[in-house]
């Protein structure tokens, strides 16, 4: 029975059905057929089944923001290896980044992207189209004809979109199409030149600091864009103190705003740029690793709601744009092996609960670009058969040599975590399982 | 508190020595006790001796190949370093490249490996971005000083600082050190304030606020024996001053960074005559150097006989090679 598969005996936590009890799930034909609290669910016979006793099982995650390199730099990473690494993290549903070469602009790139996705890619691969063409700035790309193929956002990623003239317009069209406009808030000019947080540590390493005000500014004006238009606009890979307080306040007015964190902006600081090797490229991200203050902020914000998703940013690099001088090291972290790990540090620590943690990872992202009426980021009946299992209480160590992604560029390398996710399964195939899996359980 | 004494003192110095461990790179100051300091400069004195001699030359690093690789030009601070190695009987050879030849990653790692397979040693490395030397610490086996890396550190300037103060003032616990212009900018500023504060100098920074990061402080916080403080009303930083540090300006990045107007910067950043008279009689001018003058200090304190100017040169090479010493740790400089 191809697609079909009986989980049985684990927390299931699925947070679109509030639901978070010892259940078995049943998938068939690629789509969740049943869920059964207490389990004894009875399946037809010859049914594959896994033993998840002692783990979690929730929706496979949604990730809003991923850069798969493909095309113009599958040196870096290609959608097939990324896919590979995402479903090794839990992904079942990714969203491809514009900024490849040439930018995911057009038609022709756009179809690209899903043709090589639908080819070769291990998970779902949604796209996120430009907001302008060639990420230039100049001109807007064809939004309404993009969306009929089925792009779920706009961004410039990599750059924010340095014209409030042409926010303003992008934001007016995506309310019409219903589909956010996904911003890097970032004024270049403040940041100009900056390659790590402003602050205590880049003042004593002497490298050009990145002021919060960089961003915040930045969301400042798009909230006020949002405001005026009433689109829809995402806030990216959201960093600071600041701009959580304004995205809470912004909601609190009725704006149309949302926001994503990424694991490492809700777990590391600044501070790792001097911890163990001194000036370590791997720690060298765009926003960058900000204060504990920051930290903590944004995690507030993610308890709160104010943030409604996590989304990792993954940011493959090869070796030679991080073997260099921190300066001219290239921004980013290869995230989507590592990012169930090191969230888990946060419910470990009571920082936050793990249906919250799961909700963040399935169902929020999902609705922001408007995918959960299709059951994405849910075990609802009729959603697709796509489910993450974790061992929270898994000890591992990072090999980012072991990384199933091209990018080995990993500040967390060699760092122990707790808990991991042990298998991946989408559209109702096991696509990942952890190999220790049968050595290292046995509860 | 933790109460750290200054030391220096002739007597203790053969005692530290044998206490300290052996040191594989100098990267900045930040990891050198007040101890080693001391005995650094200890051994500076004793050097600065062999090189007043008619055939200054000790054999302390023969057989030893030392590499100068300076990625951005700096004649004096290179000239000084080969010197220094030539006097300890060092081969040396001579590397520079362009901003954009051998610059960038892999490049620079590749050329100080294919150095270290030619024998080099030791290499002493000058670099236009901050932490670049500690690339080649963590990817080659080559002992690395660095001679200046970005804005970040510049430990041999800060050391023949302290050693051109030190034989000034007899010792450097209980000085006022202010050190005046953009300390955003200035590596020899970060050396400097730790290297001075280990010693028990009180540091004040005197910048226009735009070349002053707001978390200096925090970013220098810790228990030394000296303190550390902002004060950006120059005239009122020199008050009662032992030694005015000038900072130089690069007067291009003033101008590209919109920090501050080059009139308005010499209006009230330059060190000049009427400034120093609010410091002590005794006060002394420094300038890392290379100076503009006219701009951060003015032309006639620079040549007066309240300027250490000449004399941070001169020490230069009897303090680097004490560093190269060091770093070697060989036997006894025979008197
Ligand atoms: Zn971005």
């Amino acid at each position: 029975m191809k697609g079909s598969l009986l989980i049985r005996g684990g927390r299931v936590i699925d947070p679109a059905s509030r639901l978070d009890a010892k259940a078995d799930l049943y998938i068939k034909d690629g789509r969740i057929e049943a869920v059964q609290q207490g389990g004894g669910l009875a399946v037809p016979e010859g049914t594959a089944s896994f033993d998840a006793s002692g783990l979690v099982v929730s929706p496979g995650f949604v990730d809003l923001h991923a850069h798969l390199r493909e095309p113009g730099q599958e040196h870096k990473e290609t959608i097939a290896t990324g896919t590979r690494a995402a479903a090794k993290g839990g992904f079942t549903t990714v969203c491809a980044m514009p900024n490849t070469v040439p930018a995911q602009d057009s038609r022709s790139t756009i179809e690209f992207v899903q043709s090589r996705a639908a080819d070769t890619g291990a998970v779902r691969v949604l796209v996120v189209s430009a907001v302008s063409k060639g990420r230039a700035g100049k001109e807007l790309v064809e939004m309404a004809e993009l969306a009929k193929l089925g792009v779920v956002g706009y961004s410039d990623d990599g750059s924010p979109v340095g014209d409030a003239q042409m926010m303003r317009h992008a934001l007016a069209f995506s309310r019409m199409l219903g589909l956010p406009i996904m911003d890097h808030c970032e004024d270049t000019a403040l940041c100009h030149g900056g390659v790590m947080n402003e602050g205590r540590v880049a003042t004593r390493l002497g490298l050009r600091g990145m002021p919060v005000a960089g961003e915040e500014t930045m969301v400042a004006r798009n909230l006020i864009l949002s405001k005026l238009t009433g689109g829809h606009v995402h806030i990216c890979h959201l960093s600071a103190a600041g701009s959580v307080e304004q995205v809470r306040r912004a909601k609190a007015q009725g704006i149309r705003v949302t926001a994503e964190a990424t694991p490492h902006h809700l777990t590391l600081t600044d501070e790792l740029v001097t911890a163990g090797a001194m000036y370590d490229t791997n720690t060298k991200v765009n926003p960058p690793l900000r204060t504990a203050a920051d930290v903590e902020a944004v995690l507030q914000g993610l308890r709160e709601g104010v943030i409604e998703a996590i989304a990792t940013d993954h940011a493959p690099h090869a070796a030679e744009d991080k073997l260099c001088e921190y300066d001219q090291a290239a921004f980013g972290i290869s995230g989507f092996e590592t990012a169930m790990g090191s969230l888990l540090s946060l419910v470990h620590t009571g920082k936050l609960t793990f249906p919250v943690l799961i909700e963040r990872l399935t169902l929020g992202p999902a609705r922001i670009i408007a995918r959960e009426k299709d059951g994405i980021g849910a075990l609802r009946p009729g959603a697709p058969g796509d489910v993450a299992v974790t061992d929270p209480d898994l000890s591992w160590t990072v090999d980012a040599k072991a990384f199933l992604s091209k990018g080995k560029n990993s500040p967390l390398n060699g760092k122990t975590l707790k808990g991991k996710v042990v298998a991946t399964v989408y559209g109702g195939a096991l696509i990942y399982q952890e190999q220790r899996q049968a050595t290292t359980r046995g509860r | 508190m933790t109460s750290t004494k200054p030391a220096g003192q002739q007597a203790s110095r053969q005692a530290a020595k044998a206490a300290l461990p052996p040191r594989k790179h100098v990267l900045d100051l930040d990891d050198f006790s007040p101890e080693e300091i001391s005995q650094i400069l200890g051994t500076a004195d004793v050097l600065s001796e062999v090189l007043s001699r008619p055939i200054s030359k000790v054999p302390t690093l023969r057989g030893k190949t030392v590499l100068t690789f300076f990625l951005e030009p700096s004649t004096r601070t290179r000239a000084s370093f080969e010197r220094a190695a030539k006097a300890l009987s060092a081969d040396t050879i001579n590397l520079s490249g362009t901003e954009s030849s051998a610059k960038k990653g892999e490049s620079l790692i590749d050329t100080a490996r294919t150095m270290q397979a030619m024998g080099a040693d030791i290499i002493i490395m000058r670099h236009s971005m901050s932490g670049a030397p500690y690339l080649l610490a963590q990817h080659t086996n080559l002992s690395v000083i660095n001679a200046g890396d970005g804005w970040h550190a510049h430990p041999s300037q800060a050391l023949l600082d302290l050693y051109t103060i030190r034989e000034k003032f007899k010792k450097i616990a209980g000085l006022k050190v202010v050190i005046v212009g953009d300390v955003l900018h200035s590596r020899v500023a970060r050396s400097n304030i730790w290297g001075l504060r280990k010693m028990g100098a009180d540091v004040v920074l005197s910048s226009p606020p735009t070349l002053l990061p707001e978390e200096v402080l925090e970013a220098y916080a810790g228990e030394l024996p000296g303190r550390l403080m902002t004060e950006p009303n120059l005239d009122a930083a020199v008050e009662g001053a032992d030694v005015v540090m000038a900072l130089r300006i690069q007067k291009e990045r003033l101008a590209a960074d919109g920090a501050m107007n080059l009139r308005d910067y010499i209006l009230a950043y330059q060190v000049n005559e009427e400034r120093m008279h609010r410091a002590k009689p005794t006060a002394m001018l420094m300038h890392p150097g290379p100076m503009n003058e006219g701009v951060e200090v003015s032309h006639v304190l620079a040549y007066s006989d309240r300027s250490l100017i000449e004399t941070q040169v001169k020490n230069g090479v009897a303090v680097r090679m004490a560093l190269l010493y060091r770093l070697v740790g060989a036997s006894e400089v025979s008197a």
